[in-house]
């Protein structure tokens, strides 16, 4: 709070009379920016009984004059251009003290208007006065901010996550509360950015959730060429909407690369810095792609991680240097968190792998086709089966992968599963998400192959890079979860189609999940690239990853940095633990 | 000479009978219901009983056994077929014990009693609701959201179990894992006395091409691909077959069937 109290002062004492206050005496300076520094503790009784008195009559004006500020702002804006050529955006610093209404005392109001007071007001003033203004000018400013919208970009305060945040719903599952939704079509509206309607009739207990369609995508409401979108966000968001590009790691090493190129064709407007623009100018992509298809929770963390890295690029940094920066920075949490994730995952899942195994794969997961294709490399003898389901039937590209390899595959849907099981050695299941109280979240019916394998007393491993980790807390199934296309339910057998009036049938609701947890007692491991923990572990992996992120930001300040790879620190924390 | 030619028109039925059992089976044939197979079994059954020359009880029991074997052996999965058969078997000697009189008395009875039985299935047939759910993303739908869950079956074994359609395992475990009642809608021509050991006539697989399409190109010649038609559901994860336990089957099974005419 003191910092953030002495930015202002810092910026009232350039804009607001700038030239008096800099062509004033240093040690008059000094004294004054010390006083108001010191400004709770040093006011008198009759100071504060004024500073009542004016916070009264502010409160009143405030009432009463809503658009009359606008004009008097605009009013004062004029005289004020001389004394300093305001950048846009701190326009509203300079109208805040003009709009600070009549109580601030008359020794404020001549000084607006008159551009360059003779320096003999100043004498005229006593510190008193000249304190109580200052404070007036406080209050004024946080009403005001308080008041209008966020659109002017504030000065930011180093930001103290050391507090606790409060955590509230996400927006994308309180799709059935009115007020959320207005507020989401408000924040759309203003990021130019078009608002994607509900798609067919929702099953009650997924009414919070949206449902789309594909065939009706975000970007046919938008304009070509999309001044406010980059379009190679605009690409990637239809290949997310249309199906194109699948899968958790799949999704985030494509939202990386495609700010890759957002960062190459980035250049820093004038008198702004790259740290803060450039976070701002990708809020309204990121609404985008999450109009498209939901975020998933690697892509959420990617997107913390780029975020984080772009605001602590130091300012003195030149474009072209914070530029290649932030592309190293990116490249170099592709290749930690998947590349070499996927390498250490293989290495402790291949002990697993003895010869004679029979391998049961549920859909395609990237992470498992690696550790399998890596396995068979390594001339270990296995058969595998494969596990498919309706509508997306991801099962076929798993099979087409393994058997281009030379493995020697069995493919069922996944109501043999009780058929197959018999016969299997060990389950391997990838991973969405893993939920912090221990619940593995990944695609629909991998529940189910848990719940079934744990009673044929098979062992299930999961296999999950730690960059999923998120800090979900979920049970079930409905709370957050996404809703597919309903129409792809519907099948065609020998030319009828048998659900293809189901709009009509007012009682027929059809439900596509996409998502399911799994609780953790159907898990037998959890093979991450830190190692082989039990499901339960999850929590500890998650503390001791935050009080890694967490801790930089008073470190920073200090000039600290951590050079060293997140994972091996938290690999040499967990073997401290 | 109308005897032969009944004769041999019965014999025509029978074997129009058992080549659409042979087609029905394979699924390019039109798929019949259970009831409308046990319908028709009881039809061909009457008339064997009215048309064939039989002059004891045990003489028709002979043909009609002779005749059932035959059916049985064209469609083993179809176990309705098998259970019309014992049923009127049991029908012919609970008539053979109540009634001491004549051939030709016992003729009609025996036509009686079996009209009764067609007309009791009928009934049975319109009044039992057969419903299947989908079962995908079941499982944790029943967590909060069910209070029942009711499947149909092809068949009730034995033992209490079932051999149901493909998945219904994966709901049963489902609905046990969030304790909610099984329930299991049958009709009693279901019923059948077999038990679940016989590994190799249990199962019945249809063409793949459902699975994996052929034009899935060369990859099919690489991939064992297996589309099992039933699925065994043991008698513990069951709460009720139509209104009796698991347990009590074994009971309704000998109020059904002669315990001799279990293997045909």
């Amino acid at each position: 709070r003191d910092s953030s109290v002495n930015v202002v002062q810092l910026l009232l004492a350039r804009l607001d009379n700038g030239v008096v206050w800099l062509h004033s005496d240093g040690p008059e300076k000094k004294y004054e920016i010390r006083r108001a520094k010191n400004d709770g503790k040093e006011l008198t009784k009759e100071e504060k009984q004024r500073l009542r008195k004016e916070k009264k009559q502010q409160k009143k004006q405030k009432d009463e004059k809503g658009t009359s500020e606008r004009a008097k702002e605009k009013k004062h804006v004029a005289p004020s251009q001389p004394v300093a050529t305001q950048p846009p955006t701190q326009k509203a610093h300079t109208v805040l003290p003009a709009s600070a209404p009549i109580p601030v005392p008359a020794s404020g109001a001549p000084s607006h208007s008159s551009p360059a007071p003779s320096p003999a007001d100043k004498p005229a003033k006593s510190r008193a006065e000249l304190k109580a203004e200052r404070r007036a000018r406080q209050e004024a400013d946080r009403a005001s901010k308080q008041q209008s919208c966020s659109s002017s970009s504030k000065t930011k305060a180093p930001p103290s996550e050391l507090n606790p945040v409060v955590k509230r719903l996400p927006e994308h599952v309180q799709v059935d509360d009115p007020a959320v939704v207005k507020r989401l079509a408000k924040k759309l509206e203003r990021q130019q950015i078009p608002l994607r309607s509900d798609y067919g009739y929702k099953v009650s207990l997924f009414s919070h959730l949206h449902q789309y369609s594909r065939k009706a995508p975000l970007t046919q409401q938008l304009s070509i060429p999309s001044t406010v979108i980059h379009p190679s966000i605009v690409r990637l968001g239809l290949q997310y909407s249309q199906g194109i590009v699948v899968g958790s790691n799949a999704r985030s090493v494509a939202l990386l690369h495609a700010f890759k190129q957002v960062i190459r064709d980035y250049t820093t407007p004038p008198n702004e810095e790259l740290a803060r623009d450039l976070v701002n100018k990708l809020k309204p992509y990121i609404s985008f792609l999450n109009q498209c298809r939901p975020l998933s929770a690697s892509m959420g963390n990617a997107i913390k991680y780029i975020k984080k890295e772009i605001s602590n690029i130091p300012s003195q940094f030149k474009e072209e240097e914070a530029k290649t920066k932030l592309l190293t920075c990116i490249d170099r949490y592709i290749n930690e968190n998947v590349v070499l994730a996927a390498k250490a995952i293989s290495k402790y899942a291949i002990e697993k792998i003895s010869d004679g195994d029979v391998i049961l794969v549920y859909g395609c997961s990237s992470l498992v086709n690696h550790i399998l294709c890596e396995a068979y490399d390594k001339s270990r003898k296995f058969r595998v089966i494969i596990v498919d389901s309706r509508p997306r039937l991801e099962g076929r590209e798993a099979l087409r992968r393994l058997v281009k390899q030379g493995i020697s595959c069995t493919y069922v849907l996944i109501s043999a599963l009780s058929y197959v099981l018999p016969e299997v050695s060990k389950v391997f299941l990838g991973a969405h998400a893993l939920l912090a109280n221990g619940y593995v979240m990944s695609r629909v019916g991998t529940s189910q192959i848990a719940l079934v394998a744990r009673t044929f007393n098979v062992p299930v491993l999961v296999c999950c890079e730690t960059y999923k980790f998120c800090e979900r807390v979920q049970t079930d199934s409905f709370v957050s979860n996404e809703l597919d296309d309903p129409d792809d339910l519907m099948v065609t057998r020998k030319g009828k189609t048998q659900l293809e009036n189901w709009h009509d049938v007012s009682s027929l609701g059809l439900l596509n999940l996409v998502y399911d947890v799994t609780p953790p007692d159907f898990v037998d491991l959890v093979i991450t690239d830190l190692g082989m923990i039990p499901c339960t572990s999850v929590p500890v992996v998650l503390r001791v990853k935050n009080l890694d992120h967490s801790m930089p930001v008073w470190m920073l300040e200090r000039g600290f940095r951590h050079k060293v790879s997140p994972c091996l620190i938290l690999h040499a924390m967990l073997h401290r633990l | 000479m109308p005897g032969a030619d009944k004769e041999t028109e019965l014999k025509g039925r029978i074997e129009d009978f058992l080549a659409d059992l042979k087609r029905g089976g394979s699924g390019t044939g039109a798929l019949r219901g259970s009831g409308e197979m046990a319908r028709e079994t009881t039809y061909l059954l009457r008339r064997i009983t009215a048309q064939a020359r039989w002059s004891s009880a045990g003489d028709l029991m002979e043909i009609i056994r002779h005749e059932g074997r035959r059916i049985t052996a064209a469609q083993p999965s179809e176990t309705t077929v098998g259970n019309m058969v014992r049923r009127v078997l049991k029908i012919i000697r609970e008539e053979y014990a109540s009634t001491a009189s004549g051939t030709s008395a016992k003729q009609n009875m025996v036509d009686h009693v079996i009209d009764g039985l067609v007309e009791d299935l009928s009934v049975q047939i319109k009044s039992n609701q057969i419903l299947f759910v989908t079962y995908t993303w079941l499982g944790h739908e029943m967590a909060t959201g069910l209070s029942k869950v009711i499947i149909g079956t092809q068949t009730v074994l034995a033992n209490g179990g079932l051999r149901a359609v493909n998945g219904t395992h994966s709901v049963a475990l489902a609905a046990r894992h969030h304790s909610t009642p099984l329930i299991v809608c049958a009709p009693m021509f279901k019923l059948s006395p077999q038990f679940p050991n016989e590994e190799d006539t249990f199962h019945k697989f249809v063409s793949p091409h459902e699975v994996l399409p052929f034009t899935a190109g060369e990859i099919l010649s690489k991939v064992n691909v297996h589309c099992p038609v039933f699925d065994y559901v043991p008698p513990e994860l069951i709460s009720n077959i139509g209104g009796n336990a698991p347990s009590y089957i074994y009971r309704l099974m000998s109020e059904l069937y002669h315990p001799e005419d279990h293997k045909l």
